[in-house]
């Protein structure tokens, strides 16, 4: 018995469709994993979830593996040196209630730096991830001006040692880029949640708000959380529990 | 007849006069060393990387850093992977894959100011491992 060409054809894309709808839950995580050819899609939009009850007072393990991750290194000026992310401590005057949690760039859906960028190097990726295309950086810095949550910064210096998969130079401006390599490689988590993980603290959770079935949606439609200045109305994919 | 006898001689003298010109000014500049480390082939033929892997890088990058597409055939990363050199790691430096050539060329680049001109640490023992290493000297004015 011989096969036709066209049956060959209509059996392998049968067996294609069972194979991909039989499984239900095969099929996200088919599209988490993307291709590396594959062009990041609006379908997610990556985001963290920080529940400052568990961020300890005093711990940077998040901050430590930032920069490590992504090569951040400084000239020992804490004026002038690159924070991707740091610990942040508030105090109720009134009571003295102190709390302390990481601020990083909060990957807002309407975000301002975007907006003021005269070259378009402050950008949006269709998986809202806010990023700055340092190729087209004049390093003018309005986006530092305009972001409510000093989450960027200028690089005054030349730089050396950079890690391959985040490349850093002079007369740019940089931020948090949510991990952007770890993602597109399918790591499901960025260095920050990781050291908090590592930690034991468990404070940090990264995932996809799109995605109703993913932990990150799961926990912000169970409990009340919130935006940073959400009076802007800029919609951060970074919310914060327990403030 | 003696007109003619002049025209001959003054062509020949001109020709061998900018032959000499073009020898010195070949040796007054380090000739390029472009030595291959790691793999079988380039992603395309050699006369096209000369030519034009500069297109291809910038092509690249705005689908890598905009888009998030990370394919690896046109990256700048992957030309480093394979391209840096087994004694010091780095494609720059006096005999450097990407800074021999553009020293001959005098063309400036200024990638490495932010890229990492080596390859990731996890892969430095992979590209230290013993492999084919062929030697291909460019010879002056080919293009």
């Amino acid at each position: 018995m011989s096969i036709s060409r066209r049956q060959l054809l209509g059996l392998t894309a049968a067996a294609a469709a069972g194979a991909a709808i039989a499984p239900g839950l095969r099929l996200i995580e088919l599209v988490q994993a993307r291709s590396p050819e594959e062009a990041a899609s609006r379908l997610h939009r990556w985001g963290l979830l920080i529940d400052v009850n568990r961020c300890a007072d005093g711990c940077t393990a998040c901050v430590d593996a930032c920069f490590v991750e992504n090569g951040v290194t400084g000239h020992g000026r804490p004026a002038t040196d690159a924070q991707w992310i740091r610990k942040l401590t508030v105090n109720d005057q009134y009571t003295g209630f102190s709390q302390s949690f990481p601020m990083m760039c909060q990957h807002c859906a309407e975000p301002p730096c975007v907006d003021v960028c005269p070259t378009g190097a402050s950008f949006k990726r269709a998986d809202g991830i806010v990023l700055v295309d340092k190729h087209t950086c004049i390093g003018c810095r309005y986006c530092m001006m305009a972001c409510p949550y000093k989450a960027r910064s200028f690089i005054h210096e030349d730089v050396t040692g950079q890690k391959p998969h985040a490349p850093r130079g002079k007369g740019t401006v940089e931020s948090c880029t949510l991990c952007v390599h770890k993602v597109d490689r399918g790591d499901g988590i960025t260095a920050c949640a990781e050291a908090c993980q590592r930690a034991g603290h468990e404070a940090i959770l990264f995932g996809d708000l799109n995605d109703p079935g993913s932990e990150i949606a799961k926990r912000l439609r169970s409990a009340p959380s919130r935006q940073i200045r959400a009076d802007l109305g800029l919609n951060t994919g970074v919310r914060y529990q327990g403030i | 007849m003696m007109r003619f006898v002049v025209a001959v001689l003054t062509v020949v003298l001109t020709a061998a006069g900018l032959a000499d010109a073009g020898e010195k000014r070949a040796r007054r500049v380090a000739v390029p060393v472009v030595k291959i480390e790691k793999g079988e082939a380039c992603v395309a033929p050699t006369e096209e990387m000369r030519r034009d892997h500069m297109k291809m890088l910038l092509h690249q990058r705005d689908q890598t850093v905009q888009r998030g597409v990370r394919e690896s055939r046109f990256s700048l990363k992957g030309c480093v992977d394979c391209h840096a050199s087994r004694d010091t790691g780095s494609v720059l430096g006096k005999d450097g894959f990407c800074s021999s050539c553009h020293t001959y060329a005098a063309v400036s680049m200024d990638c490495f100011s932010c890229h990492s001109s080596s390859p990731e640490k996890e892969a430095m023992p992979k590209a230290a491992a013993p492999g084919r290493g062929q030697q291909d000297t460019l010879k002056a004015g080919a293009r």
